[in-house]
């Protein structure tokens, strides 16, 4: 159930450009270790910018 | 071989129940079909499509790899690439290609019944759409994940690239225009539906300044506060309408909204997004697929009758709503639900940076696209269980049934599909409205269409008008985001358009240049709505075809890329799989496109409406709607514009298609793999 929810979470948030925090938190540590992550703000920050900025990012369909 | 039995065997059981769900619809001559008829008819053949043809596909066309990593895996940063479940990615990917399209197409099409979409949206799905958003994802996938336009020019060449790119913007332009006109159609003399949606931008503003300042981040909290308030909007929508002088206020005409979206959509696409593009973004994406699952459990519960025949007389293209036969131009009105070249965009967008292993194509691309045409199949239901004269009172010009209910009711009735001048006054007071004549566009309509459904489960007639102004709302709501994201999007693109001819056009951080793109951008699909808010036949009969067309004419793109590549692989054996459907796609747009621009029909040719108008001119007449001769000539100086459009559009498929037959015909004297892709065994990263 936990799982469940956890993962519908994961849904809503990707719909509108969110990737999941955690997951960039734990790819930080494994491949960048000693490299500080973004905070969970500046995080989202960027996520928005990315999906709003140039290079396709801002496409709706009809 | 008993094996093999146990394995098909529920597949032919699913079989059959489509085959006898579609003898019931075909047995109903006359009689009123139930919905549940069509749900199984389509579910049926997406569960077989699915599970017979896109296994096809992945195993011998595409030849899926599950050991190879995917970008995602290669890439994985964290952020733009990475590794995502299934499931997750399934939703991202129904978002970000779901919208109006697949809304509004059948709504429109209902009018030569709903048999002619119904088989077109289920044909064209299997075999057409889903391939293209499926092959397309693979292409992509296989290329770090990289742009339909950038993929066309390392696979076709430059010169195509840029063909695509072009073709790219323009239909931008026009489903920014197409879109807008429905938002017009939809608020024009309606002060509920004005305010309502007026009432979004404030809501959007104090969502942005919450998630940007008090809790950055929280985007469940924040869009369950705007959820409220945009119920609270819907009744105080309500209460505005009932007020005179308040209804004053919010009683637009269509060109006052015109210029109203036209100014918005300006300042919208230049403020910071966090301010208004990204909440307003948070609430119509939840509120789209929330209301899209609500409609799906609303069908199934109320199972409603369709009242609209199953093909009606207008299948011969005498149609008020558009004009035109069946062949083409059925094909061009229902694009998104049956084939849309804009999800190749999509499709060669974040998905393939997101997608975890190859195994995973089928589900996402082609899974993804039938979940698309379910929706269409809902619109088609919705715009079915309304009175047939209702639905041509809503849809018809108000050129041909005037703007009175006795008018309409003589007209639509003379039409076939009787209709009393009392019947239309009380639809339009069951959903709160002055008036539901002449409200072409598609979004009124199937907001009447899910009022019916929604109000059977929920609240009962009394509630029909919340209803009515909720499915509005949803509507305006996720198309005002689509035209603040595509002005963008397309302010970017003509940056670097223009940034090929002027340096320093292609700075995006130079505030001056990006003034002008974006002015620029609003100013060319400006020009299109106003042009359609003015038109005397409501708009859509122009905009719609050419929006399907230019859609249509990008899937012929996209799926002359995909054989190309196919060719290229060596696999070219396999290549009917897009070859048919390419070759249905230029036949259909070519037909049309060349018809819109030649056909002696004033109502189907631009040129010989031009003519008309320019005549009259020449002798000192004035033609309705004109009322003064500045007015006569731009009607006739936008119909040639139309038609310079038209031309366009049929001059990208036709040096698209020779393109890909030059390079088809390259790849296949080859005597080795071509096709350039990246990250797999090491003997075919460098291929070149």
């Amino acid at each position: 159930m936990r799982a469940w929810l956890r993962c519908l979470c994961d849904t809503a948030r990707l719909m509108v450009g969110q990737p999941s925090y955690e997951a960039y938190v734990a790819h930080v540590a494994r491949t960048h270790p000693g490299t500080e992550p973004m905070t969970p703000a500046a995080f989202f920050r960027n996520r928005e910018a990315a999906r709003y900025g140039g290079g396709g990012g801002g496409f709706r369909c009809c | 071989m008993n094996g093999t039995l146990g394995r098909h065997l529920p597949w032919v059981l699913v079989g059959l129940v489509g085959a006898g769900a579609l003898a019931m619809i075909a047995a109903g001559r006359g009689e009123p079909v139930g919905a549940v008829w069509i749900l199984c008819v389509a579910v049926a053949v997406y569960l077989i499509a699915y599970r017979y043809y896109a296994r096809f596909i992945a195993r011998r066309v595409m030849q899926l790899d599950l050991a190879r990593p995917t970008p995602a895996v290669r890439h994985n940063d964290g952020l733009d690439y990475v590794p995502t479940d299934r499931t997750v990615l399934f939703g991202h990917h129904f978002a970000a290609i779901a919208g109006a399209g697949p809304l509004v197409g059948p709504v429109l099409a209902a009018q030569m019944g709903y048999l002619p979409g119904m088989l077109w949206i289920l044909a064209g799905v299997v075999l057409a759409g889903a391939v293209q958003d499926a092959m397309v994802l693979f292409v992509s996938m296989r290329r770090d994940g990289r742009s339909l336009g950038e993929l066309v020019r390392a696979e076709m060449g430059p010169v195509p690239g840029v063909i695509a790119l072009f073709g790219t913007f323009m239909i931008m332009v026009i489903i920014l225009a197409v879109l807008a006109l429905i938002v017009v159609k939809a608020l024009a003399e309606s002060p509920w539906g004005s305010f309502t949606v007026a009432a979004t931008i404030p809501i959007a503003l104090l969502m942005g300044v919450y998630l940007r300042f008090i809790r950055p981040g929280a985007i469940g909290e924040v869009s369950v506060i705007g959820f409220v308030l945009l119920m609270l909007a819907i009744l105080g929508g309500q209460w505005v309408a009932e007020d005179p002088g308040w209804a004053a206020a919010f009683t637009f005409t269509g060109t006052q909204l015109c210029w109203l979206l036209i100014g918005y959509g300006f300042v919208a696409a230049i403020l910071p997004v966090w301010l208004l593009l990204a909440p307003r973004d948070y609430l119509s994406t939840f509120l789209k697929v929330g209301t899209i699952l609500g409609l799906a459990l609303g069908i199934v519960f109320v199972l409603p009758e369709l009242r609209m025949p199953a093909v009606t007389r207008f299948v011969d293209g005498s149609g008020p709503v558009w004009s035109g036969s069946l062949f083409p131009f059925l094909f061009i009105t229902i694009a998104c639900g049956a084939v849309s070249g804009f999800h190749a965009l999509i499709a060669s967008g974040t998905t393939p940076k997101l997608i975890d292993n190859e195994r995973n194509v089928p589900l996402i691309g082609y899974g993804g696209m039938l979940m698309e045409s379910f929706v269409a199949i809902m619109a088609l239901i919705a715009a079915s269980v309304i009175e047939p004269g209702i639905y041509f009172t809503m849809n018809s010009p108000g050129a041909v049934i005037g703007a009175t209910p006795e008018s309409a009711a003589a007209a639509v009735t003379a039409m076939g599909f009787p209709v009393t001048a009392s019947e239309i006054a009380q639809a339009a007071s069951d959903v709160g409205e002055t008036s539901i004549i002449s409200r072409a566009g598609g979004a009124p309509t199937l907001a009447v269409g899910m009022a019916h459904i929604f109000h059977q489960v929920i609240g009962g007639k009394a509630m029909m008008a919340f209803w009515y102004h909720f499915a509005i709302l949803f509507e305006a709501l996720f198309i005002l985001t689509a035209v603040d994201a595509g002005t963008r999007a397309g302010r970017f693109m003509l940056q670097d358009l223009l940034g090929l001819f002027v340096p320093a056009m292609k700075d995006t951080s130079n505030w001056v240049a990006g003034v002008l793109a974006t002015g620029l951008c609003v100013a060319a699909w400006g020009f299109f709505l106003y042009q359609g808010v003015t038109d005397p036949l409501g708009g859509v009969n122009t905009l719609w075809p050419l929006f399907g067309v230019a859609n249509q004419m990008l899937a012929a793109v996209a799926l002359t890329l995909c054989t190309v590549v196919i060719f290229r692989m060596k696999r070219q054996r396999h290549a009917w799989v897009t070859i048919l459907p390419t070759l249905w796609l230029v036949a259909c747009t070519l037909t049309a496109g060349l018809q819109k621009i030649l056909s002696a029909d004033p109502r189907i040719g631009f040129l010989e409406h031009a003519a008309r108008f320019q005549a009259a001119l020449d002798q000192g007449q004035v033609l309705a709607p004109a009322k003064t001769p500045e007015q006569m000539a731009q009607i006739v100086f936008n119909d040639r514009v139309d038609a310079a459009l038209a031309a366009l559009f049929v001059g990208v498929v036709v040096a698209i298609l020779a393109f890909g037959v030059k390079t088809c015909i390259e790849a296949w004297r080859a005597d080795r793999w071509t096709a350039r892709e990246v990250g797999g065994p090491a003997g075919r990263v460098a291929a070149e």
